[in-house]
């Protein structure tokens, strides 16, 4: 009775429906993020919003701050994660290689805190005070071996016979690698590090303990920074209705950065794959 | 005027040698980067921690005390070991039988239409920065916790232990249950890998021997890929001990002995969000602040020991062959 052939059909329908409702679990979250961070963020935009510093009810430092940290991260890191990606794939057949892949893959799994911490002791305690730079270099360490990881999957899907084809007509190895093979490269080195950058944008943990925020704009490399993450979390920790509200335009703005970043990304690489 | 000129072309032609050679040189130092970010990691760690490991000795890991009044200095992190645990455990929990149905919903039974915006979506959950996770999870998602699932277990069953107390919405549940959402992205695409790469033939002779969808995935699809599941759960469960922001905002920040998890509905305490929430009051040179180094130490060994299991697991699954999936 248990076996027969219509109850382990009830059985299938059963868990079919169930795994469809999983989804359904998975994208509500999503859905909710999304639907109020837009419900009581929009309301707080505005120009002084996005330009006036935090005294005068607008959040412009934090702006400014993570701009400035996603440029210094991205001069600091994606040269390095490039250039690391190169050599595993195209001189990447050998023991040493092997180990700083499987190295790599590791770090790249440090949680975030970790990196902070190692930051300050490192760099905030040697220059004895929260900076900029410290920030930066924090984020760096987790950007780095993503886009070493990426670079080395995109070149990779280079064929091989682009690179015999650039060697056969004398090129040499090092002109062959960047002129020939990271254009051919190009789009899915470009997809790896925008959502590489995407990732650090909204990275908070860290910045907690190396950049510490700021009231005021950008006063130098070596001075405490204010940025939108931490905007976020101090603001939501806040009693005061208002400063709650700010966070949510602010979460508002980084998630509109995050996600405009990552869907055009895809959808950029999708219709590539089509076309 | 020959031989100059040959002199030249050999000049130049060691000369392009010699930038092959750089470039691969280069290459191979920068590459290295890697084990420096290791190395530095490490270093800064243990060196941080020496003080309060020669303080406190093994107690520092085992004690439950926390008193960081100046003087008589008390610090025990075994509160903070077992609320990661206790956080990591719940959301691996939730989260794994979640994933684990978007998989197999994804794989085996969505229309072809519905699979690239699906996994899509799922994607995306791992692209909302943590700290909006912990800002919705503070205003929102909080009180659908507290008010359809802690409340209701509270009144009825209140009397079983890990149930005690006053539901707050605050606590080691709400925080587990985020991190679940958190790790879903991460378990799902990876066993979504998985399960793709179950052969087809697998299936077809399931099929062949008269064996519903539901049999086939169960008995089949599943046990075949079982190992690379694990791998997949392990590295959730990797993202879950670390994750910091979201857990900070919900997990209520108990401190000392009243953080020792033991009921699910009672604020507690991770290794992560002890950090998050306490690094900024140490002072340098402090035993304070080596506490946290320490505490960092803590989690960095935790962090390692699961991702190297799950390294290992993952280069067998994956015949990995320099780094990529095959």
């Amino acid at each position: 009775m248990m076996n027969s052939y219509g109850f382990r059909k009830f059985k299938n329908r059963l868990f079919f429906a169930i795994c469809a409702i999983c989804v359904v679990i998975a994208v509500v979250p999503l859905a909710s993020i999304i639907f109020e961070v837009a419900k009581r963020g929009v309301p707080q935009l505005s120009w002084t919003f996005i330009t006036a510093t935090n005294g005068n009810s607008g959040i412009g430092p934090a702006i400014q701050g993570t701009l400035i940290l996603i440029g210094l991260t991205s001069i600091i890191g994606i040269p390095i994660g490039v250039l690391s990606g190169i050599y595993l794939s195209e001189f990447g057949n050998n023991k040493y290689a092997q180990n700083l892949r499987t190295i790599n893959n590791i770090i790249a799994q440090f949680p975030s805190i970790i990196v902070g911490i190692t930051i300050y002791g490192l760099i905030v305690l040697t220059m004895g005070s929260f900076s900029a730079i410290a920030g930066s270099i924090a984020l760096a360490f987790i950007l780095i071996p993503i886009v070493t990881r990426t670079t080395e999957e995109s070149l990779k899907l280079v064929p091989n016979n682009i690179r015999e084809a650039s060697l056969a007509l004398g090129a040499h190895n090092w002109r062959t690698t960047l002129s020939v093979v990271l254009p051919a490269a190009k789009n899915g080195l470009l997809t790896g590090v925008l959502l590489a950058v995407a990732r650090i944008t909204g990275e908070t943990a860290p910045l907690i303990i190396t950049i510490l925020g700021n009231r005021y704009f950008f006063q130098g490399l070596d001075k405490p920074l204010a940025a939108l993450p931490l905007e976020i979390w101090k603001d939501a920790l806040q009693p005061y209705a208002e400063t709650q509200a700010q966070g949510w335009g602010a979460a508002l703005i980084l998630i509109l950065m995050v996600l405009i970043i990552n869907i055009t990304v895809r959808l950029a690489s999708r219709s590539r794959m089509k076309a | 005027m020959k031989s100059p000129n040959k002199q030249q072309i050999q000049k130049t032609i060691k000369f392009k040698i010699t930038g092959d050679n750089l470039f691969k040189t280069l290459t191979t130092i920068i590459a290295a980067s890697a084990l420096i970010i290791l190395f530095i990691t490490g270093y800064t760690l243990v060196k941080g921690s020496i003080p309060v490991v020669q303080n406190f000795g093994l107690s520092f890991f085992f004690g439950q005390q926390w008193n960081p009044v100046e003087g008589g200095e008390v610090f025990g992190i075994l509160p903070y070991i077992l609320g990661t645990l206790a956080t990591s455990g719940i959301a691996l929990l939730i989260g794994v039988p979640l994933s684990l149905g978007i998989a197999i919903f994804l794989v085996e039974m969505a229309p072809r239409s519905l699979r690239v915006p699906i996994s899509y979506l799922v994607e995306l959950l791992a692209a909302v920065p943590s700290v909006i996770y912990g800002l919705w999870g503070l205003s929102v998602f909080r009180y659908w916790i507290l008010n359809y699932i802690e409340i209701p277990i509270s009144t009825y069953l209140g009397w079983i232990p890990i149930f005690s107390g006053t539901p707050r919405g605050l606590d080691i549940f709400t925080a587990g249950v985020i991190l679940a959402i958190m790790i879903i992205p991460t378990v799902a695409s990876i066993s979504k890998e998985v399960l793709t790469a179950v052969p087809n033939s697998i299936r077809e002779g399931a099929y062949s021997i008269g064996a519903t969808k539901w049999e086939v995935i169960k008995r089949w699809v599943l046990s075949y890929g079982r190992s690379g599941i694990f791998g997949a759960i392990i590295l959730g469960l990797g993202r879950a001990v670390g994750e910091t922001m979201a857990v900070t905002m919900l997990i209520g920040n108990a401190t000392g002995t009243s953080a020792m998890p033991k009921s699910l509905f009672q604020s507690g305490q991770t290794l992560a969000s002890s950090i998050a929430n306490g690094f900024m009051e140490a002072t340098s040179g402090s035993l304070k602040l080596s506490t946290y180094l320490g505490i960092g130490l803590t989690l960095l060994i935790m962090s390692l020991l699961i991702n190297v299991g799950a390294h290992l697991v993952m280069t067998r699954v994956f015949k990995v062959k320099g780094g990529a999936v095959e």
